[in-house]
Formats: structure tokens, C-alpha cells, sequence
């Protein structure tokens, strides 16, 4: 039924243009604006306005985004450019952080907090291992200084240039192999580098250093067609990069950062 | 299903037509669609589900705010575009009109007013963006109406006078 007896008040009539009224309540008011004019041209006038602003900037979706809004250019200017601005990246436990991510359950977003950025030091990281991953990953024949079958050889050196005892995860649950691993300049110090192969060719690998940092929360990043997940634990930072399909990355991921927690326990 | 880059990537054509409105400048929007590109890939981690569409506009709506306050520390500049008006009739001279009505606005209401006419967000979404209840998104919304009307009712006459 039409309610034509409540008062139609100018919250009302603003509802009505931006189409916010309940079906009922929208005829009543359409009715009460034929008897008044005056109400009538007011509306007509915010519509004109509206039709106004559509007709000045509603082809601007129209326009081919420019270059330096594509993702893959953002991406590659923030992670070489590293901005200082607006440092509060939050050190929230790694595990739980973990968790909430893998998991992805949760609901809603923290608007509040998107200011925040990681430190410079982060970003140089992650930058520096998927440079190292596009470098590697296409070598055929070279991959690695040190070959998979000789790993105990492997973790003792990287252990010793990187200064911090590392464990070389084994992937083979996820049909990956070790291929080997290198050493590598890293922005504060040696790192360490294994790489991984699956049966079809894909491969992973794993950078890992001394990152000084405070401990960080996962932190995706994507270079298409490459991508990485970034974290730093106990003063060590680790970069898991491979092809930029994120849920392979993200079990991955989480299959490496089982194994290196459970260094960590066993050492403390 | 879609990824979060994807998600965003899809929001570039809207942000950019919400930024140009709100800047009136395509250089400067684009600056501001950019950092706001940038702080979404970097605060992926903190998005746990949900609508991209509106924390891309929240996060625009907030950089637009501080660029906005760090701009009144430094003298007014006036566009060009805004003082000269060649020809005050025909759909070019209404479409300068709105620019400069719009101008005209304060910042908070240019904002919910651009984000329920030019994108189509509901009440509800503009008040989740604001960060404010229901009720003053609709009274922003009245007052940016109010005072564009105003602003066009006297200023058309202004102008033809001049000419």
C-alpha cells in the first residue's frame, strides 16, 4: 500500500534520487512531488547536477590507464624505489600472522591501518631474491654451485658464510626437488639461495639472510609472471618465489615455514 | 575466483574517474590513483576478505585528505581552467560550470557526493568509506547539493555579465 499520509522530508528526497527509497515509500513520494512543484524542481534540479557530473567525468573509464597505473610497473617502482615514508609495519607474530593468512577466513579489512609500509631494508630483500630467481630459474645448466645430492655439504657452507644455522627444507611432499643452492649478495650480508624443481618444470626457490629487522608478518608480492611471499623470523628474513599462481606459492610457502620454525624450536 | 590483484586492477577506471573528479586535474589524480595502488599491494596482508572496491575508494578518499591538508600549508594556487571562460554558453560552459561548482564544495561533501552520483555507491558504502554513521553521509550530501545549487543559480548570471 502507498503511504501517502507521512511527511515527506528532504532526507527523503535525496533517498528518492539516489534511488535509496523502499518501493512503497518511493511511489508515495513520486505522488507527493506531482501535487508540489517547487519540491519538484529541487529534484530536478540535483538530478541535473548529477546528469552534469556524469557527463564531465564519466568517460574518464573510458580512457586507457596510463603506463605508471599498471600493476606490474607499481610493483617494480615500489620494490626498487623503496619509499621511506610512514614506517609502522606491524610486527605482528609471525605464526599467527601465518595462520590468518593461510587460513584467510577472516572477514573485513582494517581500513585504519592502510598506511602502513614495510621497512626499506624488506622491500631491498625481496627485490634482490626475485632478481636472483628471474636470474636463475632459466638456467639450464648451471642453476646451482652446489647440487641437491650433496646437501649436508650445502646447509654447513651457506650455514657458515650466512652466520646463522640454516635448514634446507624438503619439499618433496609437494613433488619438488632440490636442485642445489648458491651463495649470493644479499643488502645486509651473504644469503643464501636453494632452488627447487617439480616434475613438469616449475621451480621454487628460497633466499634467505640475515635481515636484522624486527620480526614481519607474510607479505606477498607479485612480479608477474613471477611472485613471492617475504617474511623475516628470529633476525633471518626468507623470500619463497616461484610462478605467480598464489595458492601453489602460498602451500609452498607454508611447507617452508613449518620446517624453518621447526629449527628454530629445536634450537631454543 | 578472482585474485587481489586482479580485484584491484578491475577498481583502476573508477578510481581514476573518482580522482579526476575530485582533483579536477588529470596529473594530479593520476598521482593519486598511484599511491593509492601503491599502499593496496603493500597493505595486501591486511585485506582479509571483502569488497576491494571499497577499500580502494577509502584508501583514495584518505590520500586525497592528506594531500588536501598538506596543500593548505602552502599558498592557494588557482587553476587556470577555473578563471578562464571564454564562452559561457553551450554544454562545454556547463560542463566548466560543474568543475567549478564542485570546486567549490567542501572537501567532505565533495567527496560523498562524488561517491554516490558519479560511482553509485550506496549510503551505507559511503558512510563505510567516510568512517562516519549513515546519517552524516545524507547531511554532507544535502549541504554539497545545497551549495552546488547556489553556486550555479548565481554564478551563471556572474558570468555572462562579464562576457
Amino acid at each position: 500500500m502507498i503511504d501517502r499520509e507521512t511527511p515527506v522530508t528532504e532526507e527523503e528526497l535525496h533517498a528518492y534520487v539516489d534511488g535509496e527509497l523502499p518501493a512503497d515509500r518511493r511511489e508515495a513520494v513520486g505522488a507527493w512531488l506531482a501535487a508540489n512543484p517547487e519540491q519538484a524542481a529541487l529534484v530536478a534540479a540535483w538530478r541535473a547536477q548529477a546528469d552534469s557530473i556524469r557527463a564531465r567525468y564519466g568517460d574518464v573509464v573510458n580512457e586507457p590507464v596510463p603506463e605508471r597505473l599498471h600493476l606490474d610497473q607499481i610493483i617494480r617502482n615500489d620494490i626498487t624505489h623503496s619509499r621511506t615514508r610512514g614506517r609502522t609495519w606491524a610486527a605482528m607474530a609471525t605464526a599467527a600472522a601465518l595462520v590468518a593468512f593461510i587460513a584467510g577466513g577472516g572477514v573485513g579489512w582494517y581500513a585504519r591501518a592502510v598506511t602502513t609500509t614495510a621497512p626499506a631494508v624488506f622491500d631491498r630483500f625481496t627485490a634482490e631474491a626475485l632478481d636472483a630467481y628471474k636470474l636463475y630459474v632459466v638456467e639450464v645448466r648451471h642453476p646451482v654451485e652446489v647440487p641437491g645430492s650433496e646437501v649436508a655439504h650445502l646447509r654447513q657452507w651457506l650455514s657458515r658464510r650466512v652466520g646463522h644455522e640454516l635448514n634446507i627444507p624438503d619439499l618433496q611432499s609437494l613433488g619438488l626437488k632440490l636442485v642445489g643452492g648458491r651463495l649470493l649478495p644479499g643488502p645486509t650480508g651473504a644469503a643464501a639461495f636453494y632452488m627447487y624443481e617439480g616434475p613438469t618444470g616449475e621451480r621454487f626457490t628460497i633466499y634467505c639472510g640475515k635481515a636484522g629487522g624486527p620480526e614481519t608478518a607474510l607479505h606477498f608480492k607479485s612480479a608477474e609472471p613471477f611472485a613471492s611471499f617475504t617474511w623475516v623470523d628470529d633476525k633471518v628474513g626468507y623470500v619463497v618465489s616461484g610462478p605467480a599462481d598464489r595458492a601453489r606459492l602460498e602451500a609452498v610457502t607454508k611447507v617452508v615455514y613449518e620446517q624453518v620454525d621447526k629449527t628454530a624450536e629445536k634450537k631454543g | 575466483m578472482a585474485t587481489f590483484r586482479q580485484s584491484v586492477e578491475l577498481t583502476i577506471p573508477a578510481l581514476r574517474r573518482y580522482a579526476r573528479a575530485l582533483t579536477r586535474d588529470a596529473d594530479i589524480a593520476d598521482d593519486l590513483v598511484q599511491d593509492t595502488l601503491v599502499r593496496a599491494l603493500r597493505s595486501e596482508h591486511l585485506f582479509l576478505g571483502g569488497d576491494v572496491r571499497s577499500w580502494m575508494y577509502t584508501i583514495l578518499t584518505n590520500l586525497n585528505r592528506n594531500r588536501l591538508r598538506s596543500l593548505a600549508r602552502r599558498p592557494a594556487m588557482s587553476s587556470l581552467e577555473d578563471n578562464d571562460a571564454p564562452d559561457a554558453s553551450g554544454p562545454e560552459a556547463g560542463a566548466r560550470d560543474i568543475q567549478r561548482a564542485l570546486a567549490s564544495l567542501v572537501e567532505d561533501q565533495r567527496h560523498a557526493l562524488l561517491l554516490v552520483v558519479l560511482e553509485g555507491l550506496s549510503y551505507r558504502e559511503v558512510a563505510d568509506v567516510q568512517g562516519v554513521p549513515i546519517g552524516t553521509v545524507m547531511s554532507r550530501l544535502a549541504r554539497a547539493r545545497a551549495q552546488i545549487k547556489n553556486f550555479l543559480d548565481g554564478e551563471r548570471p556572474t558570468l555572462r555579465r562579464v562576457k
